[in-house]
């Protein structure tokens, strides 16, 4: 590999790092928002009954 | 009695506790002592033929670190396993003497299975002096200061007896570095130095925080 | 919560600061007369180091406030920002190795005191989650993880100390990085990306924050509603 490759090699990785955390920080929000909707969900059924 | 009378004598009551448990089970000493001879004999067949008194010094290093190690987990195994921790820390006396009180005995254990050691190791491999023997003794404080809080930690969690080496070997780095350093380096006292400092600032921190480690 | 969240000027903020950091670090910057190319990575290399410690740093500063004042608010403060020091410790070893290999051809040496130091940090920081998931949730958890974060920050100058004077005795040949003799161009360049790669730390750290109290929060609720 060229010096200039390891240069782009080098700055890749911190691009894949940082793209790799947004996928990770989505996973997270995917799972968050479920279980609001189930929390809505059993809200939703304590206020009718009571 | 003046505060520090009491807080001596408090070190030394848990310090004795552990010894004479020892004394009595007598599990845990001569487990680290047959271990460390064990090690050695198995670092021999390690090292390739021709390898330097260096390299046999770095291995007693390993084999120190690992009794330490084992002697660490034997030592807060009653706690853990018996819920002691709990009982102790509700007696009338200040946490970190249960610290000093522990790294004191479990030094003391540590210091039995070196005295073992090193003439071991004098014999096996490669003649041991003062300065390398005065990092044995520095390096070994650092370790029980050091790794009586972290056996603490370890004992609180539900994992199993590996926590405490992952806890404990990046800590223990330096320790080695130093010991090594002693033994086979012309400038020792630089090493010994280093050591004295490790062992300053980990126990200063490790006395003031051990509190918090074991408090519910 | 600030009524005025500002999080979002931070995060674009940050997306133009990278911008230019790296139009200034690979373009605009002129070329090391001895390094080469290869010296570009120094850019991105050494802020990302830096931004670590700092990470790391304010980990052990909140761990102290929890310890002195308490309060689940700093413990996941201080666990996200370790949290933060792990994944740039992690970066810095990776461009670290990268850039020892364009320089010297070697993925690793010893003698690169920074990497060295780099992979204690990142075992002991390693061991920092390991503890924390093992560990029950609650007070004595926040306790034990903050008193872990302290010795993490008094491990950073011994470790230093420890890897120069082993450096003694484990290898003799020593691989030398001349420091890059900078021009004012190249200093800018460089205060630019530390200014962009911390900003983008903290962005990051905020973004987890916000995830991490949400979800203590969401457990708090289902726990009120079952």
């Amino acid at each position: 590999m060229t010096q200039g490759q390891y240069v782009a090699l080098a700055y890749g990785v911190v691009l894949v790092f940082v793209v790799l955390w947004v996928a990770i920080i989505a996973t997270k929000l995917a799972r968050l928002e479920r279980e609001t909707a189930e929390l809505a969900e059993l809200a939703r059924g304590r206020r009718s009954d009571g | 009695m003046s505060t520090l009378g009491l807080y001596a004598a408090d070190v030394v009551a848990l310090a004795r506790k552990d010894l004479k448990l020892e004394l009595r089970a007598r599990d845990t000493l001569p487990a680290m002592l047959l271990f460390v001879l064990s090690t050695l004999a198995v670092f021999h067949f390690a090292l390739p033929a021709g390898a330097g008194e260096s390299a046999a010094y770095g291995l007693l290093w390993i084999a120190i670190i690992f009794t330490a190690l084992l002697g660490l987990a034997r030592a807060w195994a009653p706690e853990r396993e018996g819920g002691a921790l709990d009982g102790l820390v509700l007696a009338p006396c200040d946490r970190s003497a249960i610290w000093l009180g522990k790294s004191l005995a479990t030094l003391a254990f540590l210091t039995a299975a070196e005295l073992v050691a090193i003439p071991a190791f004098a014999l096996f491999f490669a003649p041991v002096d003062l300065v390398a023997v005065a990092g044995v003794v520095l390096a070994s404080i650092g370790i029980c200061a050091v790794g009586s809080l972290l056996a603490a930690m370890a004992a609180a969690s539900r994992g199993r007896e590996v926590i405490l080496p992952l806890l404990f070997l990046p800590l223990a780095i330096p320790l080695v570095v130093g010991g090594v350093g002693a033994g086979i380096s012309p400038q020792g006292s630089t090493y010994l130095s280093f050591l004295g400092l490790y062992d300053l600032v980990f126990a200063i921190l490790a006395w003031a925080t051990f509190e918090y480690v074991v408090t519910e | 919560m600030s009524s005025r969240n500002n999080l979002p000027l931070l995060a674009f903020a940050a997306a133009g600061l990278l911008g230019l950091a790296v139009v200034l670090a690979l373009i605009v910057a002129p070329e090391d007369a001895n390094q080469g190319v290869s010296q570009r990575i120094f850019y991105f290399h050494v802020p990302i180091a830096l931004t670590a410690y700092l990470c790391f740093g304010l980990g052990a500063w909140k761990a102290l406030r929890l310890l002195w004042m308490g309060g689940e608010r700093r413990d996941l403060e201080s666990y996200t920002w370790i949290h933060q020091g792990t994944i740039f410790g992690a970066l810095t070893l990776i461009t670290g190795s990268i850039w020892a290999r364009a320089s010297w051809g070697v993925w690793w040496s010893w003698s690169s005191n920074q990497l060295v130091l780099f992979l204690v940090l990142f075992l002991f920081y390693c061991a920092y989650f390991m503890l924390r998931f093992s560990i029950e949730e609650g007070a004595r958890r926040e306790r034990i993880c903050a008193v872990y974060a302290l010795f993490g920050v008094a491990l950073i100058p011994v470790s230093f100390f420890a890897i120069r004077l082993a450096n003694d005795f484990i290898h003799p040949t020593v691989f030398t990085r001349a420091g890059p003799q900078m021009t004012h161009t190249m200093f800018a360049a460089f205060l630019v990306c530390l200014a962009a790669i911390s900003l983008l730390a903290y962005v990051m750290y905020r973004v987890e924050l916000v995830g991490k109290r949400t979800d203590a929060s969401l457990r708090e609720l289902r726990e009120m509603l079952s």
